[in-house]
């Protein structure tokens, strides 16, 4: 095979970049790791809430599940929209993937806009015995997260402004698509463990 | 061209190569080269073992009588709690972290870690924890006292109530020091996993890159537990939740199994990067290829998946059920299954080897027996009634130290050594190395052997004050002591003069095999640049004819041409 055999130059267009792969490998090892801290998290709920002698603070009879409900249904959406605006891209669609990722954004905001909502108008605080500790613990390192995403996502749009930049790769879309694919499943987890169990 | 004399790759790589730096301010400043952060990293750690082997000998000085005379009590406190955190966070994990960006890049022939800049941050994060937790000392109250393992509820007690308190920094110097040590795991571990040279499959991968592999594995995984539990600790030390506290509905316990969960794996995360220097050097002084090197690789992921499921055995006396009491029983006495097979391969190494004993040897034979004498001691304290019996004694003490110190930081100074003329360019006088492993051994053992003894006759730990009957065992322990702050002379003037007037080291001072030894020393800041070598074998083939690498001349003229 001489090095003019097409199948041998294929790997040297534009497109092949030797680092990309690298850091989809490195984002990847993180989110593993990370979750790690939310297992913790939910096995340190879990254990108090089956072993706590005084769960539920004095005053305070559940938690109200129609906007946790709502706001769920809008981050898991937007988990289906990030995905087509990463179709977009990959047909070299730019306007469609940034008006599709820019929805993204825009349901992510109304998810820690309800969030905000919801602690507002709650009767306990994170000194209300475990239960409010594991509660604001949990809801507030995910929001963390949630908003981590969302200026993630921001930035993403904002190289999608840069000439060429995609055309070298779209690894950081990858990336912080995984990533809110990532935050979007352990917000389902801890809706079950934190709004649906308190049921039963 | 097949008929003339002169290879074109000889031309093709430029003489001197370009950036094979040579200017001492690099180490001063933030830079992404591997090689220079490794150093930074090596020096940096050596300052704090120091900074810990000092607090140490205060503690031994005051143990050497029964009363507490030398420090107030709560001082002695600080001084042991402050001592096992400066020897873990800022002289362990750093110190093996400098090895591996030394070691890894080199040893798979990759120009650079896979996150340069990651690297440096994750570097330049020790130096920011470091100042913290020195910061403690002067604080209202002194530095944290609730011991390295920070348990609630002494650890959130805050009776002069300020917000910035010694418990405090130290919480905070530990969540940073996970971040740093998270970058460095994400880090090397892509590096292991996507850059090596071509031909190099896993199982012709050097050990040490295994064994750092399994590591930085165990960081990933148990960590950020322990990240976890701290948050949750500094809430309820600083903001008044209740996750730990038995008055609102908390459990003190929960605390013990997130620290555990990471902290005895991290007893891995130190132990096993030494298995992988034992492997290099015992092969390259004994001549002899490494014995069931498969094995002696599986063993590390083997090790890695067993102490993530023992760590409750730290826990068998503070309210375990007795069914979780047999369960970890168990699954701690598996665990010496691979690290038994790993013993096993470098006795067999040695068997009938060609024995040179320089210092890295010597070192490393410390070293190995020392750890079996530790793991003796483990499998001891693994069974559930000689724990409850000894728990908490300085029998528990000598154990940890005798793996800790006497076996892994043995280690960590036969790897200085071994690798001292590859990375700085210049040999290190054999006399002054082992006039330092005579004092070190000596030193330690000394040291810990005695307080075996101490503990078994029930000599409790973390207690500024004794019973007289105990005396004995303490002198000579604190002699030894202070033998080991001895040897810390020979060593430094070892490193600092062997580095400014050394004679000049060749690329293989040792004859060694392995993708280090065929660059110059000290390497050029891309390593191999284009010229990665295509790898054929595993590097352990003494005595074999078995190059490790295709047109290995080659890379042997290159090195010694630059």
């Amino acid at each position: 095979m001489t090095s003019s055999d097409p199948s041998v130059q294929l790997d040297h267009t534009p497109g092949h970049i030797k680092h990309d792969g690298h850091n989809l490998t490195g984002f990847v090892i993180f989110l593993c790791s990370e979750s790690i801290i939310f297992l913790a998290f939910f096995a340190g709920f879990s254990l108090f809430k089956l072993t706590s002698p005084e769960w539920l603070p004095a005053g305070v009879d559940g938690l109200e599940v129609r906007m946790p409900l709502i706001n769920t249904i809008v981050l898991v959406s937007s988990s289906f929209v990030a995905y087509f605006a990463e179709r977009y891209l990959h047909k070299g669609n730019l306007w469609g993937f940034r008006i599709v990722w820019f929805i993204t954004m825009l349901m992510g905001a109304y998810f820690v806009y309800g969030q905000y909502v919801e602690w507002s108008n709650l009767k306990f605080g994170l000194d209300s015995g475990v239960f409010g500790g594991t509660f604001y613990l949990l809801t507030g390192f995910h929001g963390l997260h949630v908003i981590t995403g969302i200026g993630l996502m921001g930035l993403m749009l904002f190289h999608s402004f840069r000439p060429g930049n995609y055309e070298k790769g779209d690894m950081g879309v990858t990336s912080v698509s995984l990533f809110w694919h990532f935050v979007d499943v352990i917000w389902i987890i801890l809706f079950f463990l934190i709004y649906v169990w308190q049921r039963y | 061209m097949t008929s003339t004399n002169f290879d074109p790759r000889i031309l093709k790589a430029p003489h001197p190569v370009p950036g094979a730096p040579d200017n001492w301010k690099r180490f001063f400043s933030i830079n992404t080269d591997a090689k220079v952060i490794g150093i930074q990293y090596i020096a940096t750690s050596l300052l704090f073992l120091l900074v810990g082997g000092l607090l140490a000998m205060i503690v031994r000085g005051e143990l050497i009588t029964p009363e507490a005379d030398l420090v107030d009590p709560t001082v002695y406190n600080g001084l042991y709690t402050m001592h096992g955190t400066v020897m873990l966070f800022l002289f362990l994990f750093p110190v093996l972290n400098g090895l591996n960006n030394l070691l890894i890049p080199t040893m798979i022939g990759a120009p650079d870690m896979a996150f340069p800049k990651l690297n440096a941050a994750a570097f330049w994060l020790v130096p920011v924890f470091a100042v913290l937790l020195m910061a403690s000392f002067f604080v209202p109250g002194g530095p944290a006292q609730a011991g390295w393992w920070s348990y609630p509820p002494v650890s959130i007690q805050n009776p002069l109530g300020h917000f910035f308190n010694g418990q405090m920094l130290w919480l905070l110097a530990v969540a940073l020091s996970g971040i740093s040590s998270i970058f460095g795991a994400i880090n090397f571990v892509t590096t292991i996993i996507r850059m090596r040279a071509p031909g190099m499959g896993f199982f012709k991968m050097p050990l040490y890159c295994w064994t750092a592999w399994g590591a930085q594995t165990i960081q990933l995984i148990g960590l950020p537990a322990l990240t976890g539990g701290a948050i949750m600790l500094l809430f309820d030390l600083s903001f008044g939740t209740s996750f730990f506290k038995p008055e609102g509905g908390g459990d003190p316990v929960l605390y013990q199994h997130f620290f555990w969960f990471y902290s005895h794996p991290a007893v891995y995360v130190m132990v096993l990067p030494v298995f992988g220097i034992f492997s290099e050097v015992f092969t390259c002084y004994s001549r002899k290829p490494l014995f069931g090197y498969k094995f002696v690789a599986l063993a590390s992921f083997g090790i890695v998946f067993l102490s993530l499921i023992v760590w409750v055995h730290h826990m068998f006396y503070t309210g375990t059920p007795n069914w979780m009491r047999i369960l970890f029983m168990f699954t701690t006495m598996t665990i010496a299954v691979p690290t038994g097979v790993k013993v096993f391969a470098w006795v067999a190494t040695l068997w009938r080897g060609k024995l040179r004993l320089t210092t890295p040897m010597l070192f490393c034979l410390g070293g190995l027996v020392n750890f079996i004498f530790a793991g003796i001691t483990g499998v001891m304290l693994g069974t559930v009634p000689i724990d409850i019996h000894v728990g908490n004694t300085y029998f528990v003490v000598a154990h940890f130290h005798y793996v800790i110190f006497n076996a892994i930081v043995l280690g960590v100074f036969a790897a200085v050594y071994h690798w001292f003329p590859k990375f700085t360019g210049h040999m290190y006088y054999e006399g002054l190395g082992k006039l330092h492993f005579a004092l070190t051994f000596i030193g330690c053992t000394l040291n810990w052997l005695p307080l075996h003894w101490a503990g078994l006759l029930g000599m409790p730990r973390r207690v500024a004050s004794y019973d007289p009957e105990f005396a004995i065992w303490n002198v000579i322990a604190s002699v030894g002591a202070f033998l080991l702050g001895v040897a810390a002379i020979p060593f430094i003037l070892n490193m600092v003069s062997s580095w400014a007037r050394g004679p000049k080291a060749p690329p293989n001072p040792w004859g060694a095999i392995g993708l280090e030894w065929l660059l110059p020393s000290p390497p050029p800041a891309e390593n191999f640049e284009d010229d990665v070598p295509t790898v054929l074998n595993n590097p352990y083939g003494y005595g074999l004819d078995q190059p490790q690498v295709a047109d290995e001349a080659f890379y042997v003229r290159r090195a010694q041409e630059a």
